[in-house]
């Protein structure tokens, strides 16, 4: 038989799998640091507790769960776009293997507390130079896919995609520079408040190039792709694409407001910040009237629900940042547990379901079937996964807000009105409530685990053949 | 000139551009590579589940 060119789809459901895989293994993570703060005494051994587990948790789901999503899911629409294979198979299996590496060793070293202490970046200095080289072959094999396409055009989706990777590594390589004392122990390079500015610049950007532009890019193909429709305005996408590009740069220092760092620059940080809504909401209407005129679709195609309401979560978070950027709100928001619900009214109500939805939309083709098992479960998984986000942003407002209003209360002679310990104990109930929500998320990716492997089971390995160079026209 | 001239020249320039890419991209010149643009993840002359066994490598190398 005539064999003939396929696309390389072996990466692709090496990654996907591995998502679901470490979206249960970073979410059972955070169940556990909720269930801690509810219950002290789960801090059974120093190599369990919060302290060493909360880093292992923000690693596993970001990096873990979201990296291999972006890397299954920029592969796959990279290949296909391109109408080309990937480009450096070898190099490609790389990445999976190498990226699978890093996961481990951060799974080993953040519980023995082995770290830089640098949020989202507190891996040591050899793990570091090992994500640099993973880092680069991805760079390698998406760009070279890329040069190699068969098509004029290199889809919106890619250039989301390409901003990611380039600006991820632009990020790592700066605010990783340390210099190393001995194999476990590395002292940054920067110094003072220089040292709190770069941090923020990167932990700012890692929010907005490796948990926004590259999930957009998923957005701009599988939301197409799933609604059998073009995208709203292809115009607005390549706006939305600049705008996103020229002004999240500049909003990292609204994580240090009101410290050390100098007035100007954290109004810089507030005012850009603000603008960034533009982009956001451009691209969120973007990404949801690509479903104008095809709306009964969302009634029964639960893969769907995923991509919109992530949209949705996608909006209300973006809304929510720039205004908790605004000094004036920033001054009840910061260090409470409202910066907790939005990170995760971003991380479970957009990252998450997004990908999720892409996901779903992947296996079954990967796997040589027509559809997932079981559509029935799909749709649990959403609802389970709905409610859980719900129950977690609104107990962490509400827990916020109370917090800010706690701390900040004094009495006519001057002094606090409530101590520290007041304002944890009477958090409680909330944090109870956020255990529920996340509970329910992660059962919901224990579903998906089923329905994936009940998918898997039996089915082919597929590659699909490779589209014509002139299709497009 | 002080170096704070050439950073607020920067910023401005920057802006200019975006403003260009804006004024680019909604030029009327675009709309149809555009158009054909936002058609390819769904131009699929090839489907994504072949509808008989397609031969992939892996199972080349198994039959030989």
């Amino acid at each position: 038989m005539q064999s003939q060119a396929t696309y390389n789809y072996k990466v692709v459901r090496q990654f996907a799998v591995m998502t679901v895989i470490w979206g249960i293994v970073g979410m059972l993570v955070g169940v556990i640091i909720a269930a801690q703060l509810v219950w002290p005494e789960l801090n059974v051994h120093e190599w369990l507790s919060y302290g060493r587990l909360r880093p292992l948790h923000t690693n596993a789901v970001i990096f873990a769960f979201g990296g291999c999503a972006l890397f299954a899911t920029s592969y796959f629409a990279v290949q296909r776009t391109s109408h080309a294979p990937l480009f450096a198979p070898g190099l490609a299996a790389f990445t999976f293997w190498g990226w699978q590496l890093v996961i481990v060793l951060a799974a080993v070293s953040l519980p023995l507390g082995i770290t830089s202490g640098k949020e989202y970046a507190e891996l040591e200095w050899p793990i570091d130079i090992l994500i640099t080289l993973v880092w680069v072959s991805y760079a390698v094999v998406f760009f070279g896919t890329i040069v190699k396409r068969t098509v004029s055009h290199i889809y919106v989706a890619n250039w989301f995609f390409g901003g990611f990777i380039l600006t991820v590594a632009v990020l790592h390589l700066v605010n990783s520079a340390a210099v190393p004392v001995t194999l476990f122990k590395s002292y940054s390079a920067y110094a003072g408040v220089q040292d709190a500015m770069v941090q923020w610049w990167y932990g700012h950007n890692a929010v907005g190039f490796f948990l926004t532009a590259g999930f957009l890019g998923m957005m701009y193909y599988f939301v197409p792709k799933q609604a059998g429709r073009p995208v709203y305005s292809y115009r607005l996408s390549v706006v939305h694409f600049w705008a996103l590009i020229f002004t999240y740069m500049w909003a990292g220092p609204h994580h240090l407001h009101y410290t050390a760092l100098p007035d100007w620059t954290q109004s810089v940080g507030m005012i850009f910040s603000l603008i960034l809504l533009a982009p956001s909401w451009g691209g969120m209407i973007n990404g949801i009237m690509t479903l104008s005129g095809a709306w009964h679709k969302l009634r029964d195609d639960p893969i769907l629900k995923f991509m919109i309401t992530s949209l949705s979560f996608y909006g209300m978070s973006t809304f929510e940042g720039p205004m908790m950027s605004i000094k004036t709100v920033n001054a009840l928001s910061h260090y409470t547990d409202w910066t907790v619900g939005h990170v995760h009214s971003g991380a479970l109500g957009w990252v998450a379901m997004i990908s999720i939805g892409s996901i779903y939309y992947l296996l079954p083709r990967l796997f040589g079937k027509p559809e997932m098992a079981s559509k029935k479960l799909i749709e649990v998984h959403f609802w389970i996964a709905t409610i859980g986000v719900v129950l977690y942003i609104a107990s962490m407002w509400i827990a916020g807000v109370m917090q800010g209003l706690m701390w900040r209360a004094t009495n006519v002679d001057g002094t606090l009105t409530y101590s520290f310990v007041e304002s944890v104990k009477a958090t409680y109930p909330f944090w109870t409530i956020r255990l529920l929500g996340g509970l329910l998320f992660l059962s919901g990716m224990l579903i998906m685990a089923y329905n994936m492997f009940l998918t898997m089971a039996g089915g082919k390995a597929v590659n699909a053949p490779v589209l014509a160079p002139a299709a497009a026209h | 000139m002080d170096i704070n001239d050439l950073r607020s020249l920067f910023t401005v320039l920057a802006f200019i551009a975006f403003i260009g890419i804006v004024w680019w991209a909604y030029s009327d010149r675009r709309k149809k590579t555009y158009d054909e643009a936002a058609m390819l993840p769904l131009d699929d002359d090839s489907p994504f589940v072949p509808s008989e066994p397609q031969v992939t490598k892996d199972q080349e190398r198994k039959s030989s």
